[in-house]
């Protein structure tokens, strides 16, 4: 059945199952491959966007329960210019990249309600996120670099 | 076009093309320098056709061809910076072109099975040296060139940015303005071709980001999961849980009423992997090839929903009575009946120097112990899948794969070499799995019988998307070979070791047999071997750092336990042993190029890390429940030691504070701030193998099936810091993607038992009550 979702700042109408998760409307609906599908049952992150600014995984968001615009990474910012973005070219923080996209949105939630976290913040913040590569100290780094304004602490 | 192809000599060839709209195409054939130098001759070659592009463009800007496909490890990046830096141009003059899969690059190389593999940290060893002649025979041409333009001597013209400059008459040239000339220039001899003074370079070892980072941080379409067309189907793969099962029956006709299905259909066996032809690349690793039921449907989420209504007759096969609780009891049976009487060593599973039972007999100290480690999932992120089009006999795929050279995924669809284009694709994450491309012949099958489908009803073909869930991916993997070692150590009455016993319980061929590890050489009495379990119906293969990801563990350990009987500090112990060497040891084989282990190189690491952790002030002044480890190891080439401090508490809650890491991977880092990150992650990793990962096997089935019972290390987990110092030695530069990982697990089990004195002898400690602060 037909919903309608605001994507990005733009009003979309999918016509779906209403158990159909986010992610798949996002990858194969919408064909926006920026969500990653990485466990399909809410223990890796790799689908994270925000709905209403809060993280949240698509995987495990069915499309009817969608009740508030959503952002994804390709909303972040489509040329790089968000302060996390920038951290993490400047950091280089992927080795093979494919968590890179829900490590951003958790960390752009955790930015927007604590704009100065701690260590223990982006711990908490984050540890929904798995990067199999092991990018941690990167992310923690790039995070830290995104709230202090670009400038190294 | 015009295109000239010229000998420089007997193993370098290039051939100059005009590109269509301006500039040129330099294409090269070389040879694999370290493995000819290490073998002692050169390998065959046989050109078909060039094998490395430079393509120089009208506005002075460089097309830099990527051959190896890129898992995460940085290889999209490093060759080409290395071809980037001879040819003397700006690293933000260059793009990158990911080249598709083709015989030629392997060919070449004179090795049919490395031309284009990610995999055994190979890539930095095999094409450093190729690299480098390729990007300064190209300045050389444009230097003559430009010699040639205004009448000067070469050797008063320099390069820089892509530009030729003759400073006696300020005169400069940009390679783009040279190319004509230099298409119609004899081509240098590589014997006259100068290499750079590595103290010039200007890209490699400075650190270059990601290529495709910007792509990443923004969303676009990067991976292999990403690739799409507008009239693509999406296929999920249902195989039996049991290893080696086969489909029986399946209730077909229901599953195609269900919305979106389009196709479901049995997809055979495929038949077993022919033997190569002789003289013909070999045609690959064993691949779990397995019979399923395909369900294609109009989106992905519809086919997988689809298998909830699936109901398949399976015929399970002879491995379904097997068990880990099986294996563990042969394991133990094989220790207790043979493990004193197996005949002597020698071959390259087991080794046999001196008489350890004899010298056992004089010990003043016997130690003994036994440890094991598990079966591993790889677990890479992108599960695994493969995009596949087949149209009027041909196939075009999109592909994943570490290895998508050496095994011709197509064929068992019954299509040809020659018709598949293989079109290499970013993968999240390799680790070794991809190295195994079942995904890539399932998909192939399912394109062919998708398109067959829709022939015969009058349709045009369309391309198939085949994407295993997490449970696929964890549920057939060719798992990290689980070892059970049996281990005793006899000591002098000062402490000094005397002979050194493992007897392995293993499986497969896969090796986790220490045959020539340290301490072999370094002490007058070794003895290893080894007795098989079977039947054994698991498959098994290459994680990360194959061999050492599990040896390390144990033997770094066992020394541990060694240095600790002895009343040592155990990094001096090490370092004892190491400058004190009894024997040659044997050369290893592929992990190292043939290069023997050389003490040397491990001393040099482990003083390094030693300093670097300040190892004996610190140790004396820790807190109660807090510990430094030490581990080293030789693995894929690579020297790497590391020291760890952790933090336990009563409740056995485990936190990492802080690691030292010091690696000797030769005389270049091609590019330090990417190889900072591996390191890191290999550390990382190790955390997850310690702490909670462990496939087990009941009736035939993995238990495991998603990271809920997997779990990776995670963010709160990590390290404060990990400090990374690469040596800089005289060695030819190797690779980097394995080594990190081992002995990082034996360097956290010692400082575990450094700050409880309770030694960790089995992984993962989760079993054991141990949990993350």
């Amino acid at each position: 059945m037909p919903y309608k979702l605001t994507v990005n700042g733009q009003s979309k109408t999918v016509d779906t199952p209403p158990d159909m998760p986010l992610l798949w409307v996002l990858r194969d609906v919408l064909n926006m491959k920026g969500t990653k599908f990485g466990c399909g049952i809410g223990q890796c992150g790799a689908c994270t966007v925000q709905i209403g600014g809060q993280a949240r995984r698509a995987c495990q968001t069915q499309i009817s329960a969608v009740n508030a615009p959503i952002t994804t990474i390709e909303g972040l910012s489509a040329d790089g210019s968000h302060p996390l973005q920038k951290a993490w070219l400047e950091l280089d923080v992927p080795q093979c990249g494919y968590c890179q996209a829900g490590q951003l949105m958790s960390a752009a939630a955790l930015l927007a309600s604590k704009p100065k976290p701690t260590d223990a913040d982006i711990d908490q913040a984050m540890t929904g996120n798995v990067c199999r590569c092991g990018t941690y100290l990167r992310i923690r780094e790039a995070i830290h670099l995104a709230a202090n304004g670009g400038r190294k602490a | 076009m015009e295109t000239k192809t010229k000998q420089l000599n007997r193993r370098s060839f290039i051939k100059i093309s005009a590109l269509a709209g301006g500039g040129i195409l330099i294409g090269f054939y070389t040879e694999n320098g370290l493995l000819a130098q290490q073998r002692g001759a050169a390998p065959p070659v046989t050109p078909i056709n060039p094998n490395t592009y430079i393509k120089v463009h009208p506005d002075n800007t460089f097309t830099i061809v990527a051959k190896n496909p890129e898992t995460g490890q940085g290889i999209r990046n490093s060759l080409p910076t290395i071809v980037a830096d001879e040819f003397d141009v700006d690293w933000k003059q260059v793009k990158i072109e990911q080249s598709d899969r083709d015989d030629k690059y392997a060919r070449d190389m004179g090795a049919p099975t490395v031309g284009q593999r990610e995999g055994g940290s190979t890539a930095t060893p095999q094409n450093y040296q190729p690299m480098r002649n390729v990007g300064a025979t190209a300045r050389a041409m444009m230097v003559a060139a430009a010699a040639k333009r205004w009448n000067v001597p070469a050797a008063e013209l320099t390069t820089g940015s892509g530009v030729v400059t003759h400073t006696p008459s300020k005169r400069t040239a940009t390679y783009a303005s040279l190319a004509e000339t230099a298409l119609n220039m004899p081509v240098p001899e590589l014997s006259t071709v100068k290499l750079k003074d590595p103290k010039d370079f200007k890209i490699i070892g400075k650190g270059t980001p990601g290529v495709d980072n910007f792509a990443i941080v923004t969303g676009k379409p990067a991976f292999s999961i990403d690739v799409n067309s507008p009239d693509m189907l999406f296929a999920v793969y249902e195989k039996c849980p049991v290893f080696g099962g086969k489909v029986m029956s399946a209730n077909l006709d229901e599953i195609k009423k269900l919305p979106g299905v389009k196709h479901a259909f049995i997809v055979d066996a495929p038949p077993l992997r022919p033997a190569p032809a002789p003289g013909a690349p070999p045609a690959g690793p064993n691949v779990n090839w397995a019979s399923g039921v395909a369900i294609v449907a109009d989106n992905w989420w519809l086919a997988n929903n689809a298998r909830k209504s699936l109901k398949v007759v399976w015929d399970e096969g002879p491995v379904a009575s097997q068990s880990s609780a099986g294996y563990l009891a042969q394991g133990k049976q094989l220790a207790s009946t043979q493990a004193s009487q197996t005949p002597a060593g020698g071959g390259p599973r087991s080794a046999k120097d001196g008489d350890a039972e004899a010298a056992f007999k004089t010990a003043a100290k016997i130690v003994e112990a036994e440890y094991s480690f598990p079966l591993l999932s790889h677990a890479p992120l992108e599960p695994q899948n493969s995009t596949a089009h087949y149209k009027d006999g041909k196939l075009e795929i999109w592909s994943p794969s570490q290895t998508p050279e050496i095994f011709n995924a197509a064929v068992p669809a019954g299509i040809p070499n020659s018709d598949v284009t293989f079109h290499l694709v970013r993968a999240g994450g390799g680790f070794g799995r991809r190295l195994y491309n079942e995904y890539d012949i399932e998909v192939s099958k399912i394109a062919r019988l998708v398109s067959d489908e829709r022939a015969r009803a009058g349709l045009p073909s369309v391309p198939v998307k085949l994407l295993w869930t997490r449970e696929d991916d964890m549920r057939h993997d060719d798992y990290r070979p689980a070892g059970l070692h049996y281990f005793k150590a006899g000591l002098d009455a000062s402490g000094k070791l005397i002979a050194f016993r493992d007897y392995v319980s293993s499986h497969g061929s896969t090796s986790v047999i220490p045959a020539n590890e340290f301490p072999r050489g370094h002490v007058a009495n070794f003895w290893v071997s080894e007795g098989q379990i079977t039947p054994y119906g698991i498959p098994t293969g290459a994680l990360r750092a194959p061999g050492t990801n599990g040896v390390s563990f144990v033997m770094q350990s066992f020394i541990d336990e060694i240095a600790h009987a002895a009343g040592k500090d155990p990094l001096q112990y090490r370092l004892d042993l190491l400058a004190n060497p009894t024997a040659p040891v044997p050369a290893f084989t592929q992990v190292s190029f043939g290069a023997p282990f050389n003490p040397q190189r491990a001393i040099g690491v482990l003083e390094t890390v030693r300093d670097m952790s300040d190892w004996k002030n610190r140790r004396d002044k820790l807190p109660k429940g807090t510990g430094l480890g030490v581990a080293f190891q030789f693995a894929h080439s690579g020297y790497v030691a590391y020291v760890v401090e952790v933090a336990v508490t009563a409740e056995k809650k485990l936190k990492v504070n802080k690691v030292w890491s010091a690696i000797d991977i030769g005389s270049q880092t091609v590019n330090p701030t990417h190889a900072t990150n591996l390191v890191q992650g290999g550390f990382i990793e190790a955390m997850s193998h310690m702490m909670a990962w462990e496939i087990t096997i009941d009736q035939g089935r993995v238990v495991q099936s998603n990271f809920d019972k997997y779990q990776p290390t995670r963010m709160r987990n990590a390290p404060a810091s990990i400090e990374v110092k690469f040596l800089k030695t005289d060695f030819t530069p190797t690779g980097l993607g394995e080594p990190s990982l081992p002995p990082a697990v034996p360097a956290i089990s010692n400082a575990i038992f450094a700050a409880t004195g309770i030694r960790i002898r089995s992984l993962p400690i989760v079993s054991q009550g141990y949990t993350w602060t």
